[in-house]
C-alpha cells in the first residue's frame, strides 16, 4: 500500500504542476485584459478612434 | 476537373484513451501558431494599406482579435477533426488525439476566444470588423471543417476564402468598408490556397487517403493534381500584380510581385512537367514565402507611398 501511495505521488504532484501554470496563465490573460480594456476606454474617451 | 467517387464522411476512429492534465502548451498549441502569424501577418498588411488612420492601439487591438478568431477557429477545428487527426502522422501528435486533453475541453476554450475576439473587435474597433471576423470563423468551422473538408475535393477552394479574410478585416477595421483593394487582397489569399495545399496534398496523398480526406490527389490523382497546380498558378500571377496594374499600389509592390508570380509559376511547371516530390515540396515551401513576401510588398508599398491610391496608416 506504501509502495503504490509513493509510486503515485509524483504523478499526482505533476497533475498539480500543470494546474498550477494553467492558473497562472489565467492570472496573466485576465490582468492583460483588464489592463487592455482600461486603455481601450482611455483611447475611446480621447476621441482617437 | 474530373471529379470521382467522394470518400464518406466517418468519425469511426476511437476516442483517445482517458486524457490526463493538459498543460498551457497544449492549449497553445490548440491555436495553430504557425497558422496565426501569416493570418496576423495579412490582417496588419490590410491594416496598414488601408486608407486612413487608427490609433495604434486600437489597431494592436484590432490584430490581437484576428489572431485570437484564428486560433479559435484552429482549436474548434482540432476537436471536430480529433479522428482524422489521430490516423495522419503529421497530426497526431495533436493535444486531443494524443489524448493529453479532453475534447470538450478545446471546444470550450475555442468557442471563449471566438465569443471573445468578435465581442471585442466589435465594441473596441467597429462592427463591420467583427462581422468580417464572425464570418471568417463561422466560414472555417462549419463551411470548411465540418461542411466541406471531409465531402470534396473544392473543400480548399472553398473554404480558403476563410483565410483570405484577415486583410479584409484589417482593411475595415481601419476604414469602417470594404473597398476594391481589400477585394483583391482578399482573391490573392483565396487564388494561391488551392495550389499551395495541393503541393502538399501531392506528397501527403497516402495520409490524406488513409484518414479519407478526399484531397485532390486522392480523389483525382496526382496528374490532375498537378495540372490544377499550374492552372490556378497562371490565374494567380495577374491577381497578384492587380494591385500594381489597377493603380492601388506603386512598384515597391508591384515589381517584387510580379518576379514572385513568375517564380511561382515556374514552380507550378515543374511540377507540371516533372512531376516530382521534391517539386512539390519545394513548391509548397516556395508559396509560404511567396505569401509573406507579397505581403511584406504591400506593407513596404504603403509604408514608403509606393504610388499607389491605398493610403498610409
Amino acid at each position: 500500500m506504501a509502495a503504490e501511495g509513493n509510486a503515485r505521488r509524483p504523478a499526482r504532484s505533476e497533475v498539480h504542476r500543470r494546474q498550477r501554470e494553467k492558473n497562472i496563465a489565467l492570472l496573466v490573460v485576465l490582468a492583460t485584459l483588464a489592463a487592455l480594456f482600461y486603455v481601450i476606454t482611455i483611447v475611446k474617451m480621447g476621441g482617437a478612434g | 476537373m474530373s471529379q470521382t467517387a467522394i470518400p464518406i464522411r466517418t468519425r469511426t476512429a476511437p476516442e483517445p484513451a482517458a486524457a490526463v492534465d493538459s498543460s498551457v502548451a497544449d492549449f497553445v498549441e490548440l491555436l495553430k501558431p504557425r497558422v496565426m502569424s501569416l493570418v496576423v501577418f495579412t490582417g496588419l498588411a490590410g491594416l496598414i494599406a488601408a486608407p486612413g488612420s487608427l490609433h495604434p492601439v486600437l489597431a494592436a487591438v484590432a490584430l490581437l482579435c484576428i489572431a485570437v478568431g484564428a486560433g479559435a477557429s484552429g482549436a474548434i477545428n482540432m476537436w471536430y477533426d480529433r479522428d482524422i487527426d489521430a490516423r495522419m502522422a503529421r497530426t497526431r501528435n495533436r493535444p486531443i488525439p494524443a489524448g493529453r486533453m479532453e475534447p470538450g475541453a478545446a471546444l470550450g476554450f475555442g468557442v471563449m476566444l471566438a465569443v471573445g475576439s468578435v465581442a471585442m473587435m466589435g465594441l473596441a474597433v467597429n462592427w463591420l470588423a467583427s462581422a468580417l471576423l464572425a464570418l471568417t470563423i463561422g466560414f472555417y468551422v462549419f463551411v470548411y471543417t465540418v461542411w466541406l473538408k471531409r465531402r470534396t475535393p473544392q473543400n480548399i477552394v472553398i473554404g480558403g476564402a476563410a483565410g483570405a479574410f484577415p486583410p479584409m478585416i484589417g482593411w475595415a477595421a481601419v476604414t469602417g468598408e470594404v473597398g476594391p483593394m481589400a477585394a483583391v487582397l482578399f482573391a490573392i489569399i483565396f487564388l494561391w490556397t488551392p495550389p499551395h495545399f495541393w503541393a502538399l496534398s501531392l506528397y501527403k496523398a497516402d495520409e490524406y487517403a488513409k484518414a479519407r480526406v478526399p484531397m485532390l490527389p486522392v480523389v483525382a490523382g496526382k496528374a490532375e493534381t498537378r495540372r490544377q497546380i499550374l492552372l490556378y498558378a497562371l490565374v494567380l500571377m495577374p491577381v497578384t500584380v492587380a494591385p500594381w496594374a489597377l493603380g492601388y499600389a506603386g512598384p515597391v509592390y508591384g515589381a517584387p510581385a510580379a518576379v514572385l508570380a513568375l517564380l511561382f509559376v515556374i514552380g507550378a511547371v515543374r511540377v507540371w512537367r516533372e512531376g516530382s516530390e521534391a517539386a512539390a515540396r519545394m513548391l509548397f515551401a516556395f508559396s509560404i514565402f511567396h505569401l509573406f513576401a507579397l505581403f511584406a510588398a504591400v506593407i513596404a508599398d504603403a509604408l514608403l507611398g509606393g504610388g499607389g491610391r491605398g493610403g498610409a496608416w
